[in-house]
């Protein structure tokens, strides 16, 4: 008997010996297919930043025509100059000045060398000052989208003419302009400056940031106090009855409810029942805000049940009511769990999309918000409608926009791991 | 004027409890015997005055709206809405609004231009009439505070209680939102099931959501069938599932018993990374880089693949999902008891063995939990879809096709158009019942099974 198991457990016999051999390499290939695992998550990390910085970062600059050029009093006057024409003026910038002279046959594809709205710069500009009427100034006017790409390197010149946006002869005519130091690529501050336009090259995001902003403002105004007072409630306070039971259930479901039923909720009810106007931030923050409530409960209840019970006792020990303690003792120790929970939630609502273009904040508004009851679109809708424009300069605009929410993400989710190793602290 | 009334209420509140509490402390200087401290006295007449005026505003604003617009609409000349859909009576109710705004658009009628005055007029009455009942009602709720100060006015008790009817109507403010959401969806649905009948739309096996642009087109009658529209779903929902289950999950094992601390403390972020990107950032992504690049894989093996095929959608949506199974994974394996593991490792089984025979099994009900709140989460995911899956419905579970989901169809109906009296946007609140009724199975299903499994340890 011990004979016979001795032998069975002889390592050197060759069956035992190809078994290890088994067993080792199948603990070998479970490690590989997890590095496996985790190296395709990581690829696909880094593929998705990568291609969005490899498009977006050429959008973080915008060609620009810069000219010396007078300010024609024949064309603006300068006691109503928000009337000039400013159409003419930008013509005429750009044929006379770079070109030297006019050529009647080509000035029709010179308008299109200057951004549509380059006109309303010009025209800002004189306005806000006066008297550079009949001055000679040096002007920074952003040029048409197609310019921009060639510019950019992202129009090939070797495609056929008949297949590519600009001719051969409207090359020709920029190459000139930059062969002249005509053109300048500065930083684009226009993408967080302006509002959205149809014309990619000064389309920006100002409007979206501001009704963002509003949103979430609302959103943190309605979900952090109810929030933190329903956890307070639920944690210290709630009877153990059926009734907590089913609220509890409640709030664990509601945080699973799909994004795109909030927006319903939001539709049928804020803009349906009550009448309110539809893309405004108001109405988008409020259905932010009934997604966020479950996520800062969960985040509360979680920071409450942190403080030590002995905390409570030594409090109502020495006479205090239940409530003092609560909001003199347990809340305060709390807290720095509770905004940690609150700002990653925040960060979450910044990202959500769904509800908000079903309440319609993905219209098409072309001057920033004033007040969180005008209409206005949001980050997240703003990267929609830009995703869906069929320009090609706004696939680079979107990739931008990506990286300026992206970077407002990571502001909030760094702010909250300060706070937590800051202020958090083991019992 | 919204903010003059919320001004009158601010200032209110901080009067209520500087009355109070300094009434309070003329009563104790004058030799009173108190029962409650100062500061009570002056955080119960705060409360008075704010809960009761705060309603108000927020009701006259939820309110005002609705009612300016009855008031306008019934003191429009006779016959002038008679025989019109709502649409068409919306679109004159938002001229004569943009009118009141001042951009008036070519020539209005006579009466448009009359009711657009009126709108003003009563706006501008019910700003003012809201201002005059906050400060009224601010006033009165001042008087009755002031007058509670007493020396044996419990005012302690008084502010508790508020506070404490506070938190429970914080608490059920859950409840309500539920209701809310169980609400909204009904009574949509029902009246889209009065127009369009109930099998048709569970059984149908057609989705063309159009409607007749007039009265006598009947080819353009619509056909209102869900199931390919579930179809697509689950199409899209499983091939996320294939990419993300098995990524997840080994990673989770990986993570949990071979990798050390150093290792987990630089996987782990980057992974919640992945789960922090919000969807619409998915959502360009798969239309700028993976479906070109499966199209391209396609077009070199011969195999034709639809420009917004169902692959791209769903393995974008299974990248989104990794983290969120491999952290439920690794809290499952986590969880089970010290002890099993030990025991394993000391009869001889290699790391391997105990993950896979002994731990696996042990946290099968928590992983399978994760699992299926991920697979509610793909079902629910809009952005993704809406972006890079397509629109026309097809009875198909070829996810090299196009195929289009629940989410889509509901914002794109929804999208630019409000006039709920056709059944082509009253269905997006039908599929969007559907849609939660089914992820409401299955997160309770889930969270039952998660909750179940950690009992049995605990």
């Amino acid at each position: 008997m011990t004979d016979s198991t001795a032998a069975r457990f002889d390592k050197a016999s060759p069956e035992i010996k190809a078994h290890l051999r088994k067993r080792k390499r199948s603990q070998f290939m479970l490690k590989t297919l997890g590095i496996g695992a985790i190296s395709i998550a990581f690829a696909m990390l880094f593929l998705l930043v990568g291609s969005l910085i490899s498009t977006g970062y050429q959008a973080f600059t915008q060609t620009h025509l810069v000219v010396e050029a007078r300010i024609d009093p024949a064309l603006v006057d300068p006691d109503n100059p928000s009337d000039g024409n400013f159409r003419q003026l930008a013509l005429d910038i750009v044929s006379n000045r770079v070109i030297g002279g006019a050529d009647t046959d080509n000035t029709d594809r010179l308008t299109d060398i200057l951004s549509n709205r380059a006109q309303f710069t010009l025209r800002d500009i004189v306005v806000a000052n006066p008297d550079l009427v009949g001055e000679t100034v040096e002007l920074k006017l952003p040029v048409a989208d197609k310019y921009d790409q060639l510019h950019k390197g992202m129009l090939d010149r070797d495609t056929p003419e008949e297949n590519r946006r600009l001719s051969d002869r409207e090359i020709e005519i920029f190459d000139q302009l930059v062969e002249g130091g005509y053109v300048a690529k500065p930083l684009n501050w226009a993408l967080l400056t302006n509002a959205d336009s149809r014309f990619p090259e000064v389309a920006g995001l100002k409007g979206a940031i501001i009704g963002s902003a509003y949103a979430l403002l609302v959103c943190f105004l309605l979900s952090f106090p109810v929030g933190i007072g329903a956890a307070i409630y639920l944690e210290e306070f709630a009877p153990k009855n059926r009734i907590s039971d089913l609220i509890e259930i409640n709030i664990n479901n509601l945080a699973a409810v799909p994004s795109v039923v909030f927006g319903l909720l939001g539709l049928a009810v804020f803009i349906g029942w009550f009448g309110m106007p539809r893309s405004v931030p108001f109405v988008g923050g409020m259905t932010l805000a009934l997604m966020t409530l479950p996520t800062i409960i969960i985040a509360t209840r979680a920071a409450i049940k942190a403080v030590p019970p002995s905390i409570r006792e030594a409090a109502l020990g020495v006479g205090a009511s239940k409530q003092q303690v609560v909001f003199g003792h347990v809340l305060p120790l709390a807290m720095p769990g509770i905004l940690t929970g609150t700002i990653i939630g925040m960060a979450q609502a910044l990202g959500e999309t769904a509800p908000l273009l079903l309440i319609g904040m993905n219209a098409f508004i072309t001057s920033a918000p004033s007040t969180p009851f005008d209409s206005a679109t949001a980050l997240p809708t703003q990267i929609f409608i830009w995703a869906d424009s069929p320009e090609r300069g706004f696939v680079s605009r979107t990739s931008a926009a990506i990286l300026v929410l992206l970077t407002f993400l990571i502001a909030m989710n760094a702010l909250a791991i300060f706070l937590r190793n800051k202020f958090e602290r083991k019992w | 004027m919204t903010l003059v009334a919320f001004t009158i209420l601010f200032a209110a509140v901080v009067i209520g409890y500087i009355l109070n509490l300094r009434a309070a402390r003329a009563l104790r200087d004058g030799g009173a015997k108190m029962h409650s401290l100062n500061g009570f006295h002056g955080g119960y007449a705060a409360l008075m005055v704010l809960i009761p005026t705060f309603m108000l505003i927020i009701l006259w604003l939820l309110f005002q709206g609705s009612v300016i617009e009855f008031l306008v609409k019934s003191s429009l000349p006779e016959g002038q809405l008679e025989g019109l859909g709502v649409g068409e009576v919306q679109l004159i109710m938002a001229e004569i609004q943009s009118i009141a705004g001042g951009r008036i658009f070519g020539t209005p009628d006579q009466w448009k231009l009359d009711a657009a005055e009126r709108l003003e007029t009563l706006r501008a009455i019910s700003a003012w009439l809201m201002v005059a009942s906050t400060a009224a009602l601010a006033a009165v709720m001042l008087y009755v505070a002031r007058r509670r100060v007493t020396a044996d006015f419990r005012a302690r008790q008084g502010l508790e209680t508020i506070v404490h009817r506070l938190m429970v109507a914080c608490a059920t403010t859950a409840i309500f939102i539920t209701i809310g959401i169980v609400a909204s969806l009904l009574f949509e649905t029902i009246r889209f099931f009065q127009m369009v009948p109930f099998w048709d739309f569970v059984l149908g096996t057609s989705w063309e959501p159009q409607i007749p642009i007039r009265e006598d087109q009947i080819a353009a009658a619509g056909a209102f069938g869900m199931l390919p529209v579930f179809l697509g779903t689950l199409v899209i929902a499983t091939v996320a599932m294939f990419i993300a289950t098995p990524i997840g999950l080994l990673s989770a094992i990986y993570l949990h018993e071979f990798a050390n601390a150093r290792v987990r403390a630089v996987v782990k972020p980057v992974l919640e990374i992945l789960a922090g990107v919000p969807t619409v950032v998915y959502g360009f992504f798969a239309i700028l880089v993976i479906a070109p690049a499966l199209r391209n894989i396609g077009g070199d093996l011969g195999i034709p693949i639809a420009p917004n095929t169902a692959l791209a959608a769903g393995s974008v949506m299974g990248i989104m999902l990794i983290p969120f199974i491999s952290s439920f994974a690794d809290d499952a394996l986590a969880a089970v008891p010290r002890s099993l593991r030990d025991g394993s490792l000391a009869v001889g089984a290699t790391p391997a063995e105990t993950v896979l025979k002994v731990l696996f099994p042990a946290a099968i009900p928590g992983i399978v939990g994760g699992i299926l709140l991920a697979v509610s989460r793909a079902i629910g995911e809009t952005m993704i879809v809406v972006m890079a899956a397509g629109l026309i419905a097809k009875m198909t579970i070829n996810p090299l096709d196009s195929v289009t989901t629940v989410t889509v169809q509901i914002v794109t109906l929804l999208i630019g158009d409000t006039a709920f009296d056709n059944p082509k946007t009253l269905s997006a609140f039908a599929l969007g019942m559907g849609l939660f009724l089914m992820t409401l199975v299955i997160n309770v299903a889930a969270l039952r099974i998660v909750r179940k499994y950690r009992e049995i340890y605990d």
